[in-house]
């Protein structure tokens, strides 16, 4: 565990391959290579150097790339698994009944294996974890070494690593003249040149060299943005549904905002308006253009207990769109769906044989009166109301919710002629008669409908944090891709100049460059080892 | 303007085709690929067909743009025609880069391939849904197909680097994994060529047929079913009579387009074959004898490089921002998000092991040939059997 | 030298490990969550009855309150409901109220279904949903047992037997 002292006076620390200062190979197996391995410019990565506790092995098995890399495959194939059938909140039914009705014993497997909820499940978030834990070890082990040999390298490098170098070239007689333009020309190109004993070393863009830093420390902030939702109070999801005309409590706000539905816009496209547009829509039929609910949001003023009537004061008249949420104090309300509820029904009571009318009754739905008086001595009693009707397991009418979305009642009419009045049970598109043969009716007239407004209230203060992880995501990875970390060293061994050069990627832009500084000296063009290494088996 | 707009994609259509045809010219006619410098006459009549092939559908994209009035990426064949088009615009910058006509002789097939496929999904303008209504949908939709474009190059480096290193002289697995890709490609001419010759003929026959939940529903073939829908009773008289029936939750006609387009391919590349005589591999080879090896790594590796970004950009970020706006959440674990995220992680494995495993070269190669077989499929199988919220209204 | 190193991997991997128990700790208990826990001061809230008579919580402290939530149309509320009104009986002179909340029906419903089990209790129509979100309540019946101080002693989902009612009136007896 001793650090080790270089022949150049450098002190590197233990298991360091090259020299952070010169170059010089430190480890003995590296010197049989004919091109150095340049990864992490050769720096003691720390978890291969300690292994002592428990610790220190937790801590080397997330530091190793290739464990990051099998995360990321095991990763990759359990989302895959979970896009083979849709996943439980894309779906309309109970997951238990669901799975097995659509897709049979394979879709019942899929349930009972937990598939349905893949991406909400433990062992998911754990390998997401997972590879967060791993982004972030892996990172501080690389990083701080790297940029520890980056900083200590000097201009004059030991001719073990130039030569050892994927491009390198030899040259005698070479005057100082050609040297020095060649270092303008390097200037020109944006090289940082640093000079010792008449060496050279250029060098551009390190800066890119820490991209996969910066887009690590960006995934982890986004991954640690997506934690936060786990704390209470951060982040809310909430549906809440409106009919037209009413107003409701928005939830989760503390009892804070109310939305008023004024009128619920279903808009289709037009195959006359829309020429453009007629061919595809004589084949797909009715498309929808727009859905859109025209809300008024209020906030309450003064305090209130749950149950009062709130003071309202009006914040804003809105749109909703999709696309266009309403957006107040964090919280935002999208359009998300709708549905059309009955919210009325008209009866005429008729005497059946004659069928002439004793007059007209319209009955809420949200809210039926006990009696309705028609004059004359007629009148309707609400016996019973079911909004939404069915016939319960012992046989009684019963209802199932109370959503009026298949009403029926038991009305008691009454006329001069039958002052005790007749009982009839009517629900849509049927008439019971318990009790024998009635002279009266009630006879359906019409239902009248009601929009409900279906919105998504949510609020996500964890965003922001999202927000600055996937910009510096994105700074990272342009800056480790776009640009490149070039260095050239042009250096005086032996009475002869070599020429070396190195670059993390894009070896050929780096040739092409090195040819133009080179261009009309006397310095060679340096070869490409690599090239000449691997001649193409065939033979051209 | 429609009509104009057609037109121009016609002929851009023709105009790819007419430059691979200059690409094969200029191999057969140079000597050095790797001389950098110099592109022989054939080969700059090549890259000028190209350019001006991707203006005619720059033409197109835009008047169809004007007369549709929103971005024309908004459905199955909008989506994958943009596609080819910016797999042909990333190949002229890739071009311009590294100077080598071999890479227009993959790449512009495969581009002409993801256009014909295109065409053969309902061409009409379609207007949008009030989700789709958005301009960030379109900044998403562009940047992720330029993206995958981009990623795509580093197939068609790949597929050569494959072609040349693998040894034909003996079979083996490499050998039957690299027909794979090849009868793979063929597959798509075998579907465009017999959606085209049915589409043709005009060939249509009804069925009446019971749903999964037991509904009656009518369905209408555009092929003779081969497969026929679940209790189907044919209407059409004259129509061909399925050979099995399939259970209602097989989507019968969509399966019967495969068998077709897998018929057809088999068919094809045993042609070929015959023709041939040799494999197809086998037959690329001598095009590419005058390129280096690690040249085309190069040019496949980088493409992963400048790839990568525009697509996190394009699929995640902007797709994410869009979500956020349209559905309220940035991430809803839809199978085309998924599979976005799919494609992400596959690359960012890819660079992970080139960069810290060494795998350069063919395994490198090999992994660009599977990034874009990921990027196919989320093209084409999420859109068309995963149905999701991005499952665009194809049939 | 090697133990500072120790220490910092220790204190790196501690909140590392602290983050991912935490998350998944929550994504397990973000399906159990319950917005008023037994101990919690009760929320108050205040309604009307079918004779016009205000309610509010706050107003009975001092003695126990059986707050009870139902609907007409729920199958076990339907049982209970006579059940409570016989311990209604019972425990009221003891200092036990019963308090039940009808979620957002109509008027006609609520008396009619009153009249045909004969209750004597207070009954309360929640228009709004909104003692319903305060004490965020998603299944039907539902019942808090508030003590003479206005704390939550106890909450239950589902139906009851009258033994359980009567147990429970027994616990938040002052």
């Amino acid at each position: 565990m001793k650090d080790v002292k270089c022949e150049c006076g450098h002190v590197n620390p233990h298991g360091t391959v090259l020299c952070e200062a010169c170059g010089k190979i430190l480890d003995e197996e590296e010197k049989k290579k004919q091109l150095l391995d340049m990864r992490y410019e050769g720096s003691a990565r720390r978890s291969q150097t300690y292994s002592k506790t428990i610790i220190d092995k937790i801590w080397n098995f997330f530091s190793s790339v290739k464990v990051g890399v099998w995360l990321i495959v095991i990763t990759l194939i359990a989302s895959i698994l979970g896009t083979i059938l849709p996943q439980k909140m894309y779906i309309d039914l109970p997951p238990e009944v669901y799975y097995e009705q659509e897709y049979g014993w394979f879709g019942k497997l899929y349930y009972q294996l937990g598939f349905h909820d893949l991406y909400g499940s433990w062992w998911y978030l754990l390998l997401i974890a997972m590879i967060g834990i791993s982004l972030v070890i892996c990172s501080l082990d690389r990083v701080v070494p790297l940029y520890k040999a980056l900083k200590a390298q000097r201009v004059t490098r030991h001719e073990g690593f130039l030569k050892r170098q994927r491009i390198f070239g030899i040259n005698t007689l070479v005057n100082q003249q050609d040297i020095d333009i060649v270092k303008e020309r390097l200037k020109q190109k944006h090289y940082h040149v640093r000079e010792e004993n008449g060496d050279l070393l250029a060098e551009k863009g390190r800066f890119s060299r820490w991209g996969p830093y910066v887009n690590h420390v960006g995934l982890i902030i986004f991954l640690f943005g997506g934690m936060l939702r786990f704390v209470p109070g951060v982040y809310v999801n909430e549906n809440l549904w409106v009919r037209e005309g009413e107003t409701a409590l928005v939830p989760e706000t503390g009892e804070q905002l109310y939305l008023q539905n004024n009128k619920f816009i279903l808009q289709h496209y037009d195959k006359e308006k829309n020429k453009t547009f007629e061919k595809a829509l004589e084949r797909a039929g009715d498309v929808v253009k727009n859905y859109q609910s025209n809300v008024v949001l209020y906030k309450r003023s003064g305090e209130k207990i749950p149950g009062e009537k709130p003071k309202l004061e009006k914040v804003k008249d809105y749109k909703v769109r999709v696309n266009h949420p309403l957006t107040f104090e964090g919280y935002s309300i999208y359009q998300s769906s709708y549905r059309s509820e009955m919210n009325s029904m008209t009866f005429n009571l008729i005497n059946k044989k004659t069928e002439q009318s004793f007059g007209e009754l319209t009955i809420n739905l949200q809210d039926p009166k006990e009696k309705y008086d028609l004059g004359n001595g007629y009148s309707v009693k609400i016996l019973n109301y079911f909004p939404d009707f069915e016939f319960a397991k012992n046989g009684e009418p019963s209802t199932k919710s109370r959503v009026p979305n298949n009403p029926a009642f038991i009305f008691r009419m009454t006329a001069p002629d039958k002052p005790k009045g007749e009982t009839s049970f009517v629900a849509i598109r049927q008439t019971i008669e318990p009790f024998g043969d009635n002279t009266y009716k009630m006879a359906f007239k019409g239902i009248g409908t009601k929009n409900v407004s279906g919105f998504t209230v949510r609020k996500d203060s964890s965003l922001w944090v999202i927000i600055i992880g996937g910009i510096l995501f994105m700074i990272g990875v342009i800056q480790g891709a776009y640009w490149n970390h070039r260095r050239i060293w042009v250096q005086h061994k032996n009475g002869e100049v070599w020429i070396a050069a190195h670059t993390n990627k894009n070896w050929y832009g780096l040739k092409r460059e090195i040819e133009k500084v080179l261009e009309d000296t006397n310095l060679g063009n340096p070869e490409d080892q690599l090239q000449s290494e691997t001649t193409d088996k065939e033979g051209v | 303007m429609a009509a104009l707009s057609s037109n121009l994609l016609f002929s851009a259509f023709i105009l790819y085709l007419i430059a691979t045809l200059f690409f094969g010219g200029s191999i057969k006619a140079k000597k050095d690929l790797n001389d950098t410098k110099t592109t022989n006459n054939w080969g700059k009549i090549a890259v000028f067909l190209t350019i001006v092939g991707f203006i005619s559908q720059l033409g197109y994209f835009i008047t169809r743009w004007i007369a549709a009035g929103h971005a024309p990426v908004s459905n199955m064949f909008e989506f994958t025609t943009f596609f080819g088009m910016a797999l042909v615009g990333a190949f002229i910058i890739i071009y311009f880069i590294y100077r080598t006509t071999l890479l227009g002789l993959f790449t512009m097939p495969v581009a002409i391939l993801v256009i014909a496929y295109a065409s053969m999904f309902p061409r009409d303008i379609s207007p949008l849904i009030p989700a789709l209504q958005s301009y960030w949908l379109h900044i998403h939709v562009t940047t992720a197909a330029i993206g995958e474009a981009i990623l795509a190059i580093s197939f068609a480096a790949g597929l050569i680097y494959l072609v040349k290193v693998i040894d034909q002289t003996k079979s083996n697995k490499k050998t039957f994994w690299l027909e794979f890709v090849m009868f793979g490609l063929v597959t798509v001419i075998g579907f465009v060529a017999v959606s085209s010759i049915f589409a043709g003929a005009g060939y249509q026959e009804k069925f009446n047929w019971i749903d999964k939940h037991g509904n009656q529903a009518e369905i209408e073939y555009l092929m003779p079913a081969l497969t026929g829908p679940h209790e189907g009773e044919l209407l059409t008289k004259d129509g061909f009579k399925p050979l099995v029936e399939m259970p209602a939750i097989i989507n019968a006609k969509k399966l019967n387009t495969v068998i077709w387009s897998f018929a057809a391919g088999i068919i094809l590349y045993a042609l070929i074959r015959l023709i041939l005589r040799k494999r197809i591999g086998a037959a690329l080879k001598p095009l590419v004898k005058n390129i280096k090896l690690d040249f085309v790594d190069e040019i496949s590796y980088r493409s992963v490089l400048i790839g990568f970004p525009v697509f996190t950009l394009g699929a995640l970020i902007f797709a994410m921002i869009w979500a956020q706006e349209a559905w309220s959440r940035f991430w809803g674990w839809d199978p085309k998000e998924v599979w976005a995220l799919i494609t992400w992680l596959f690359y960012a494995a890819f660079m992970h092991l080139r960069l810290s495993k060494g795998w350069h070269g063919e395994k490198s190669a090999w992994l660009a040939v599977i990034g874009f077989a990921i990027i196919m499929f989320n093209l084409v199988a999420v859109n068309l059997i995963i149905a999701g919220l991005h499952s665009y209204a194809g049939s | 030298m090697k133990k500072r190193r120790l220490i910092m991997r220790s204190i790196i991997l501690a909140i590392l490990v602290a983050a991912v128990a935490y998350t998944l700790y929550a994504n397990f208990m973000k399906d159990h969550a319950q917005k008023v826990a037994v101990g919690n001061q009760a929320p108050d809230f205040v309604l009307t009855d079918m004779q016009g008579n205000k309610h509010r919580l706050s107003d009975y402290k001092g003695q126990g309150v059986f707050l009870n939530f139902w609907g007409t149309w729920c199958p076990p509320c339907k049982k209970e409901m006579p059940y409570i009104n016989n311990q209604y009986h019972q425990f009221k002179d003891q200092g036990v109220q019963v308090l039940s909340i009808d979620i957002q029906e109509s008027e006609l419903a609520v008396n009619q279904f009153i009249a045909r089990y004969k209750l004597d209790f207070p009954v309360m129509i929640d228009t709004d949903k909104e003692v319903m979100t305060a004490y965020g309540i998603d299944q039907l019946p539902a019942t808090f047992l508030i003590d003479k101080d206005g704390k939550v002693v106890k909450s239950t989902t589902g139906e009851m037997s009258e033994d359980m009612v009567r147990e429970y009136m027994e616990k938040i007896k002052p």
